[in-house]
């Protein structure tokens, strides 16, 4: 049947056209750059699941994006120290070197010690949290930003990058689903393993002695302690262990998505995150697939500077500044945070201090 | 090792002299407690008496400064809960220890969780073994139903089920009935009855007096950290052990006298309101108070009786339906419209609503006069005329403080009533709403209390007092009306009223269903 003459038809009502020529723009643009797309969500989905499982036990992180940035920074000085000393050729798969793989675990060491002390401040010296966050945030910024401009003088070398894995062509050009696999396997070893660490945390959550505790003790970190559970013990923990997952992804910035750091690089990141966390329901999977939303904004951004749509869709949008579509997942965190979409309920002790009762 | 003979059982638990100082306080004062297997122990005495330090003790939570516990006649140091729990003493703390979001079942395990392997929990045994338990101890339960969901009857239950989950052999139970109807309180003595055949020893905290009688084998009664007496509930009655608990000659029941209702003051028709979620929570409520009455409002927390008064003093919109005061319209006036039309409201969280914590006594006492002569002049405030007030409000209301200059959190939850007491009733009123005026109130103060309240009416001030403590909407209401599910579903004579049957009506609404099955709860 040919449905050419209903769709003209449609196409007449004012309007409509332009719904059918963004959608159109969107199955033409999206799929091709999806690896583009989980590229820019790997940072994000990787600090909203430092937010949940800080949350989920209790403790709100605000300086996520302080400690991404103190990550990204360690990544690249490690890296740009340590490269001139091995000369051994990268391997074939991600272009490991052994400065690299030193530069990445430094990244996730610093961001444990970061985290470290947001735990001290917040869970030992019950500092208001989001004051301690803050405070992560401005020292990380500060600290950063002086000591790179220290060592840009000595104008270094690069601290080397991983190299993303190329997945058979046979997969990726598979029609209908090759994006998915483009998406997932087109991709440095910090974007590719972002996937298992959301699925995986996802399984701790709700199926593991560990998650259980942790959930309950986000709930109701009384009713843990009366049938045993170490509370300070149990947050420490989960605080420390999520400052890896920011540490990978301020590591991701800047030893993987580039060869370089600059001043602020995580550009909000950190707070977007926070924003996917909450919109994904404090689960793991709910914040990936929010980060993913994210990140298609942030993509689609640019994707319009470089590639516009034709057309009438065209013409309407270049009434618009370009800024504006730069602008989009910043004003999706707002609308986000305000509230739009639907309520959802953080954990019910989420961001208070606990005071154990006391065995005095 | 002799064999027990029939007087020389060795008890399950024995604490002896124990001791716990506080800075200030001594908590308890070489309290010894004998509990013996197979037996209800019950341990009376008010708030504040240290029935609570005494069980910390024993839970691990606090270490006391002299005595011993013994378990089965052998000493032992308790280093913390989980030490309690494996030592199989276990405890069901008034405020329920549940999460309310996780499962019956997540909510049994945490802590003691069966694993299927290292990581990974084993919900499929779990689920098995707490069916079984409950049907042993002879109710159905679904392990999957949200904790949140269930009535706190059935969250009781769970709380039992979680300590017998972990093996107990002593249980303690801290006010396990303070929330619940007379129906679910004999539903969970059937259980504790049963558990006590089955050699489990169980220790019963309360301040009810007649529960104690129904319930316990033998009762302890302390008072000021010490103990006062023991008693066999053959040879012991409410008076005696009120007068043991108390220290001195307590009238139970303050004696309400005949109302003389006049004109109507306030009228709600048809009103309908919305709770914080959004949720209906009064679905059409009509109700007429009358001058010099007081109009009681029973039913189990959680059906609309918060967000029913909150409409009527103006601190939430109403979605339908009037409110008149006297003939005028008031429907949806500010709180301090309805203030200064001599309406008066002693709201159900002291802490949360009815005082500002860190404020002054003296500043709590105006927080609903600051703004006018004589605590103000213009935008001054007349500290003068504050402090004064406070002096003579103390004095008047028997607030025990050391100085109006105090904060209010640090005074004892009675001194804080009393507070809010002085502040509203200390005017003419037309109507005083109170919310659970006396809940968590030593027996003194809550006497205190409820006399203000009789004074009022007597002064011609309409009364409406909800409560979930249905044996103080018996004893002060002229009238009652049962609120069930967001609606008035029964109005009865106060005088007539059975308890039996408004706890049927508080429990199920007037209709037989449901009576056995998890209600939910609109909380």
């Amino acid at each position: 049947m040919d449905i050419t003459p209903l769709i003209n038809g449609l196409d007449s009502i004012p309007g409509l056209g332009l719904v059918f020529q963004a959608i159109g723009y969107l199955v033409a643009v999206l799929p091709p750059n999806s690896s583009s797309i989980m590229a820019q969500a790997t940072p994000l989905a990787l600090a909203a699941l430092c937010g949940v499982l800080c949350e989920r036990s209790g403790v709100v992180n605000i300086g996520i994006e302080g400690t991404m940035l103190a990550s990204a920074f360690t990544a690249w000085v490690v890296g740009v120290a340590l490269n001139p000393m091995f000369s051994a050729d990268p391997s074939p798969i991600f272009g490991l070197t052994i400065p690299l793989v030193l530069a990445l675990a430094a990244a996730i060491l610093v961001a444990v010690i970061v985290s470290a002390l947001h735990a001290w401040l917040s869970i030992s010296l019950r500092v208001d949290q989001i004051i301690s966050g803050t405070i992560i945030n401005i020292a990380a910024a500060g600290v950063t930003g002086y000591l790179d401009q220290l060592i840009s003088k000595s104008s270094p070398a690069g601290a080397g990058e991983f190299a993303q894995f190329t997945p058979p062509a046979a997969l990726t050009n598979l029609p209908v689903v090759g994006w998915i696999f483009a998406m997932f396997l087109d991709q440095g070893p910090i974007g590719m393993s972002v996937i298992v660490f959301i699925i995986g945390a996802q399984i701790w959550l709700f199926r593991s002695r560990w998650g259980l505790r942790t959930r309950a003790v986000g709930e109701h970190p009384r009713a843990a302690e009366t049938v045993g559970i170490d509370v300070i013990r149990l947050r420490y923990r989960n605080v420390m262990i999520a400052g890896m997952f920011a540490g990978l992804g301020g590591a991701f910035l800047s030893i993987e998505a580039t060869n370089s750091f600059q001043i602020g690089m995580t550009n909000g990141r950190g707070f977007i995150a926070l924003a996917a966390m909450i919109m994904g329901r404090w689960t793991p999977i709910g914040a990936f697939a929010s980060a993913l939303l994210f990140a298609t904004f942030l993509q689609l951004g640019q994707l319009i500077n470089i590639a516009p749509p034709g057309g009438d869709l065209g013409v309407a949008m270049s009434a618009i500044p370009a800024q504006f579509f730069d602008a989009i997942p910043y004003i999706l965190t707002i609308v986000i945070l305000a509230g739009v979409v639907g309520r959802s309920i953080p954990p019910a002790a989420d961001g208070q201090p606990y005071e154990r009762e006391s065995a005095t | 090792m002799t064999e027990p003979t029939g007087t020389e059982i060795t008890p399950a638990l024995e604490m002896r002299g124990i001791t716990k100082r506080y800075p200030g306080v001594v908590a308890n004062d070489g309290i010894s407690l004998e509990v013996r297997p197979g037996e209800i122990h019950a341990l009376l005495g008010e708030n504040g008496a240290g029935k609570t330090t005494l069980m910390n003790v024993l839970y691990g939570l606090a270490r006391p400064d002299e005595g011993e516990i013994l378990l089965d006649g052998k000493p032992i140091r308790i280093a913390g809960p989980s030490d309690a729990i494996a030592r199989g003493i276990n405890m069901v703390h008034q405020h329920f220890m549940l999460v309310p979001v996780l499962s019956v079942a997540d909510n049994i395990l945490l802590g003691e969780e069966t694993m299927a392997n290292r990581i990974f929990l084993d919900r499929k045994e779990a689920h098995r073994r707490i069916v079984e338990l409950g049907r042993r101890f002879g109710f159905e339960i679904d392990p999957e139903a949200k904790v949140g969901s269930l009535s706190v009857g059935w969250q009781q239950r769970v709380e039992i089920l979680k300590a017998l989950y972990r093996n107990a052999r002593i249980l303690v139970l801290d006010e396990p009935t303070a929330v619940l109807t007379p129906q679910e309180t004999e539903e969970i003595f059937a259980v504790l009855r049963r558990l006590a055949t089955e050699g489990h020893s169980i220790v019963f905290i309360s301040h009810k007096l007649y529960e104690v009688l129904e319930v316990a084998d033998r009762i302890t009664v302390i008072r000021r950290g010490r103990v006062v007496g023991q008693r066999l509930p053959s040879e012991t009655n409410e008076d005696d052990l009120a007068e043991l608990m108390v220290g001195r000659e307590v009238q139970l029941t303050v004696d309400r006298g005949i109302s003389h209702p006049g004109a109507p003051v306030l009228r709600v028709t048809g009103l309908e309101a919305k709770d914080d979620r959004g949720h209906p929570a009064v679905r059409g409520v009509d109700l007429e108070v009358r001058a010099g009455e007081i109009l009681g409002i029973a039913g189990v927390a959680g059906n609309g009786q918060d967000e029913l008064v909150e409409s009527i003093i103006g601190l939430r919109h109403p979605t339908a339906g009037t409110v008149t005061l006297a003939g005028t319209d008031v429907t949806g006036h500010s709180p301090r419209d309805m203030n200064e039309a001599a309406v008066a409201y002693v709201p159900a969280d002291r802490h949360r609503f009815g005082l500002i914590k860190s404020f002054s006594l003296a500043d709590n006492l105006v927080l609903t006069s600051y703004y006018r002569p004589p605590y103000a002049h213009g935008v001054l405030r007349n500290g003068d005329a504050i402090q004064k007030d406070a002096i003579s409000a103390v004095e008047r209301f028997d607030i025990r403080t050391p100085s109006p200059t105090v904060a209010a959190g640090t005074l004892s939850g009675g001194n804080q009533q009393k507070a809010v007491v002085a502040r509203e009733f200390d005017r003419d009123l037309k109507l005083l709403v109170l919310d659970q005026p006396t809940r968590g109130l030593d027996v003194g103060s809550i006497e205190f209390i409820h006399r203000q309240v009789i004074a009022k009416r007597d002064a011609g001030t309409a009364v409406l007092l909800v409560s979930a403590e249905l044996d103080e909407v018996l004893e002060m209401s002229d009238r009652i009306g049962v609120m069930f599910g967001g609606r008035i579903v029964a109005v009865v004579d106060g005088r007539t009223a059975d308890k039996n049957e408004v706890g049927l009506l508080m429990a199920t609404g007037g209709t037989e269903r449901g009576a056995a099955a998890p209600v939910e709860a609109a909380s």
